[in-house]
């Protein structure tokens, strides 16, 4: 099985670690990672904007580096729902597109649902709190929305529950959107700024000593709150407890 | 000013940002431990979604349908294209009976229509009946939200605003004594009115009936002790059948605020002896978003409000900040197909997260509307300039990796060498509140590029 590994482009630049992160999980499962050199973005940030334009031409130059590989494993639930909920709109159609979509996962989701990893062979002994990012959550279904009144979920908490010494405190609104939003985090800044500050107070009531999610923008948001409050609550993700780091600062 | 600039203002008091959003919250979580308390919940949500679909589909022959079955039961049918149409009706209407006293329940299509200051510039004294809307009424304020008209006023502000026009006590917040004052004066304007005009929750065209959903009982006194009641409905509220109200019913209070059902749920089937009952249906748009597939899904709408409580940017930002008849991701979408350049920051005022089409009992697909809205937003050339000419740089940069590259060493390296204030400025509105992420030294295609290097 050969796995082609998609890193955001700002992870890339700005997450190098948790990028790494993502590989050595995925080695260390004693899998074929590939890393293309040739991508860039998936094109979200413009899509959900409304900025369209260059789309296609994205989309298509996504399909050719990863048309190829038996999975696409990205640590990234937004970027993941991009190309599979919204490529369809410029490049439905294309060969190859159909089993690319099928294909192209969440890193979380695809530990959990195709390698059915049983145990993690590391331990955090720490109280975390999950952060449910959205796109990853209601739109992935990495975990039954608690709008929904289906059989509950969360196939990121499975994973986390595989750790040894970790401990998971349950903030009071299960799955509330932290405010990212991509460029909503800039141009509603001030709700957005209000909506992260109130996840933060909510996994501290919690009692988290970590926040921990599969989205990397909103953990960037949520952390740079953090940092600039000093607020008493690290921000880590998923790939890096799952690849035994220990929060920054720890010994 | 737009969404974010009245946002900025609502945020100010964070305060009192925080008990609006835990007000909304506590509806929310009413809501899902109501629906949770029905197992077959999901499946009414899908047999909403198809009734609305075949309704909609079918929606000319159900209206004619409704039209001729409530002729025969004695109503009177009105067509209103538009709301000024809807306005001139109503108008009519009043002045045929010489009514000067009107009593209204609740209704959003009279709110959409502006039919109030109409009446009011034409002599006729009118009353909004439901307590919230009786509240921002005499504040001469709208609404701002389309079930709890008043939830961003405080108690402290209701008894400030009944000492002025109820001459209660100053001071008294005691919510029980507000109301009972409230019912005092209410009783007084229903027992004086000529006229009540209700709003329609669902028209059903096999009775030629409508059907209104109250806590208050209000529309019922409105409609019951005048001699006349005019109800102004729009298109969209129609069902087919008697039993297909039976699935919404069940949908629409648990959605709304939690309760199994309204407190009333009353239905109008003609006159009261010796009155007059007219009914206006409405139009105003709705036929030319039936016509458009990407958003005709918004006419399922029933008007719960639970994508409003649900909405976490609507709960910090208020009813008002939106500046549309109707608030949250409904209004958003509606106000953005009825009127794109007036509404534009709409789309724009929701992180996508999609819990708004979650929890809306009509599946209408809330965030994806607003996510398209943004690109014909972008098509019409509306989208800020600025934020426009950046993307489109970001979009073109992506396509040309190695120049992506280097912009990305340049940044890194450079950040950190740069003195504070020059980072951090008015120029960069992430650093307002938060920390820029701390910059690497390399990235992670140089880690790569390094690790593969070293490999055998």
């Amino acid at each position: 099985m050969r796995i082609g590994l998609f890193i955001p482009c700002y992870m890339n630049e700005l997450y190098p670690g948790i990028s790494m992160a993502t590989l050595e999980v995925l080695e260390r499962l004693g899998l074929d990672v590939d890393y293309p050199l040739a991508q860039t973005c998936c094109g979200q940030p413009m899509a959900n904007s409304g900025c369209t334009k260059d789309l296609k031409e994205l989309a298509l130059r996504f399909l050719r580096i990863f048309k190829d590989y038996d999975y696409v494993v990205g640590p990234s639930g937004s970027c993941v729902a991009m190309v599979r909920s919204h490529y369809a709109q410029f490049i439905e159609g294309e060969p190859g597109f159909d089993r690319l979509k099928e294909r192209t996962l969440e890193l979380c989701e695809f530990l959990h649902d195709v390698i059915r990893v049983e145990k993690f062979d590391v331990s955090f002994p720490y109280k975390v709190g999950l952060h449910n990012s959205c796109h990853g959550h209601r739109d992935l279904r990495l975990a039954s929305p608690s709008e929904l009144h289906i059989p509950c979920y969360n196939k990121l908490e499975n994973l986390l529950r595989k750790i040894d010494g970790l401990e998971l405190v349950t903030p009071q609104r299960p799955d509330e959107c932290c405010g990212f939003g991509g460029t909503f985090a800039v141009t509603e800044k001030d709700v957005s700024v209000a909506m992260g500050n109130d996840r933060i107070a909510d996994h501290l009531s919690a009692g988290a000593e970590v926040m921990t999610g599969a989205d990397v923008s909103c953990l960037m948001h949520m952390d740079g709150l953090i940092r600039r409050q000093g607020k008493p609550l690290r921000v880590m993700h998923m790939a890096q407890i799952l690849n035994g780091e220990a929060p920054d600062g720890a010994s | 000013m737009g969404h974010p600039e009245n946002a900025r203002e609502f945020t100010r008091d964070i305060e009192r940002t925080h008990w609006h959003d835990q007000a909304l919250w506590f509806v929310r979580e009413k809501r899902d431990r109501a629906a949770r308390s029905v197992p077959e919940w999901e499946e009414l949500r899908d047999q909403a979604a198809r009734i609305k679909w075949h309704t909609m589909a079918h929606l000319d022959r159900y209206l004619e349908q409704f039209e001729a079955n409530a002729k025969a039961k004695g109503i009177q049918v009105h067509w209103a294209k538009d709301a000024e149409a809807h306005n001139r009706i109503v108008l009519r209407i009043l002045q045929d009976h010489q009514v000067t006293r009107l009593v209204k329940s609740k209704s959003m299509l009279t709110e959409e229509c502006g039919l109030n200051p109409v009446l009011e510039q034409n002599g006729i004294e009118v009353v909004d009946t439901d307590l919230g809307e009786r509240i921002v009424q005499l504040r001469h304020e709208h609404p701002s939200h389309i079930v709890l008209p008043a939830i961003h006023l405080k108690k402290e502000d209701v008894s400030d605003t009944f000492h002025e026009h109820l001459h209660t006590e100053k001071g008294n917040n005691d919510p029980t004594y507000l109301t009972r004052a409230a019912r005092a004066h209410l009783r007084e304007k229903f027992l004086a009115a000529e006229a009540g005009l209700t709003g329609v929750n669902f028209g059903i065209s096999e009775t030629g009936g409508v059907v209104v959903c109250t806590n208050e009982g209000n529309a019922d006194l409105g409609a019951g002790l005048p001699r006349l009641h005019i109800a102004s409905m729009g298109i969209e509220k129609m069902l087919p059948r008697l039993q297909d109200l039976a699935v919404f019913t069940r949908l629409l209070a648990r959605s709304a605020t939690g309760q199994p059902i309204t407190s009333y749920t009353s239905h109008f089937h003609g006159p009261v002896e010796g009155g007059e009952m007219h009914i206006i249906l409405v139009d105003n748009g709705r036929s030319t978003l039936l016509g458009d597939p990407t958003y005709r899904k918004a006419l399922h709408c029933i008007r719960c409000g639970a994508c409003i409580n649900t909405c976490p940017v609507y709960r910090r930002s208020g009813g008002h900040s939106y500046g549309y008849t109707i608030p949250g991701p409904i209004g958003s979408t509606l106000g953005a197909f009825k009127d794109r350049k007036a509404n534009r920051t709409l789309p724009y005022a929701s992180t996508l997260c999609g819990s708004c089409t979650c929890v809306c009992p009509a599946q209408i697909d809330l965030h994806q509307q607003l996510y398209d809205h943004r690109q014909e937003i972008v098509k019409a050339g509306l989208l800020d300039r600025k934020k426009e000419t950046t993307l489109n740089l970001a979009g073109w940069l992506f396509k040309h990796p190695k120049l992506l590259e280097l912009g990305g060493k340049v940044l890194r390296k450079l950040v950190p060498r740069l003195p504070r204030p020059l980072v951090y400025n008015r120029f960069n509105p992430w650093g307002e509140a938060r920390e820029l992420p701390e910059m690497p030294a390399k990235s992670f295609k140089e880690l790569y590029r390094e690790r593969k290097g070293r490999q055998p």
